[in-house]
This record gives C-alpha cells, structure tokens and sequence, in this order.
C-alpha cells in the first residue's frame, strides 16, 4: 500500500462503485474493481457498462498525479478533458483493473495516461488520455 | 424509453431517468450523495458525468435509429468545463452523423441554466444493425 494518505480518501461515487486502491509502483498506481451486478451495462451479456470504466479511470488519473514526484501536497485538481478508448467489452464477472501514470506536470496542466484491463495490460479493455488543471479552488462558492 | 434505462443496471444506479417531449429527449440524473466525487466542493463526480453523457448520446441513438441491440461505445471525450454542484443534471445529445456501422454524437449536459453547461462530449459508437 501507499503511505501518501491522500490514496486512502475514496470520494462517495468511487465507494458506491467498489474502486479499491491496490498499489503504488513508482509513479504508477493500479487501482481494482471487484466485479458487481449493479456496475451492468448490458443485461443480456453482463458486461459492465462503460460509464464504469470512466468514471475508474477518470479516478485513478487524479491519484496518478498525487503520487508524480512534482505533486505538491494539499494542491487540488480538476479533470480538464479525458477521452477514452474502448478497445473491447469487460469480461463478465472479471475484477477490472486500472493502471495509471502521470506522465508530466506543468504549473498549471498535469497529463496522466491509464489503461483498464484484466490482468494483463497488452490486451486493454480501455485506454485514457487526461489533462487536469493544477492549482483549481477547493472550497464552496459563495 | 424509460423502461430502457431501467433496463440498464448502471443507469438505474445513478438514478437517469428519461423526460420525453414529443420528439425531444433530455435525460435527468437527480442528485444524489452516490454521486459524489469531491467532499470538499462538493461536486459530482467526473466519472458520473462522463457516464451521463455516454448515457444521454446512447439514448439519443436508440431514439433515433432501428437499432435493436444497445450501441457500443467506441470512444467517447469529455470536456468538463464546470464543476457539478450537488443539484439535478440533466442532459441532451444531437447525432451529428450516422453511418451504416458507426454513428458520431455530441453530448451537453447542464444543470441551473442550460446556456452554461457543466460538461460537453463527442463520441463513436458502433451500431449493431436491427
């Protein structure tokens, strides 16, 4: 497990789908969903929906960047864009895994590319590319 | 239509439901505290959002085309450009183009005023024929 505590905060919608962080591996984090019959985009296959995968990954960028060496503690973020690539359907009753990485960070712009698979990240579920906006206000508006 | 989204375990967790107004369709997804995805904020999370709008392009789809099996989503990009304050969502999307495998659509989803939205996408999805 990480020992940046930032990684143990699970927003609510992360909780309600069952994303569970599993480990740091330099800048790389890799993130699980156990498999769950509410997650279902199509009934008649049981793979899980898409939005699934995004919101995962979307997820999993915004860790990657706490864990690149530039982070600075306490700085909050906000995804600018994310595009996604569905490369094939989620296999059926398979935990899905997610791998993350910040590939580089400016003052204001962080980029993270991940990719959703199940096991083994030469057949990819899903690909991601994410820039976030650094430095974004973190407190109520009036 | 809404009978549909039902159908979808997914959609029925985030709570989308489908308003119908003749032949204009906007889905709706009630806040929820599920939904959440900054404590801080509070705002909604990314990934909710990018589901609506792959929902909202999908319903739109079905609507507008024969097809009888749910589309798949090749690829779909998400410009967030507010941030989701803890209040109903509601959503559009327009088929820009549809071809005979693959069809483009662009998404918008809002919240208070529909002039300002909170995020924006432009997504393939493959159509399997009916």
């Amino acid at each position: 497990m990480s020992d940046n505590p930032a990684l143990s905060m699970m927003p609510p919608h992360g909780q309600a789908i069952g994303i569970e962080f599993l480990r740091q591996e330099g800048q790389k984090i890799i993130v699980r969903v156990p498999y769950a019959d509410h997650l279902v985009g199509d009934p008649d296959t049981g793979v899980i929906h898409g939005g699934v995968i995004t919101a995962t990954l979307d997820n999993a960028s915004g860790w990657a960047i706490r864990c690149h060496r530039d982070f600075a503690e306490g700085l909050s973020m906000a995804t600018l864009d994310i595009r996604i690539d569905y490369m094939r359907p989620a296999e059926p009753h398979v935990e899905l895994l997610v791998e993350a990485e910040c590939v580089k960070m400016t003052r204001n712009v962080a980029f993270v590319r991940a990719v959703a698979h199940e096991g083994d990240t030469s057949d990819p579920v899903a690909t991601s590319v994410a820039s976030f906006m650094m430095g974004t206000p973190n407190a109520p508006r009036e | 239509m809404q009978a549909l989204v039902e159908h979808i375990p997914y959609a029925r967790f985030l709570g989308i439901e489908v308003d119908r107004k003749g032949n204009e369709i906007t889905t709706v997804m009630p806040f929820r505290e599920s939904l959440i995805g900054n404590t801080m904020l509070p705002a909604i999370h990314g990934g909710a959002i990018g589901a609506m709008l792959e929902i909202t392009s999908v319903i739109q789809l079905l609507f507008d085309t024969a097809c009888e099996r749910l589309p798949k989503t090749v690829d779909i990009s998400v410009d967030y450009l507010r941030s989701g304050r803890p209040v109903d969502t509601f959503g559009r999307a327009i088929v820009t183009r549809q071809g005979r495998r693959v069809a483009n659509v662009r998404a918008e989803i809002w919240q208070e005023e529909k002039a300002r939205p909170i995020a924006a996408s432009h997504g393939h999805f493959l159509l399997t024929p009916a």
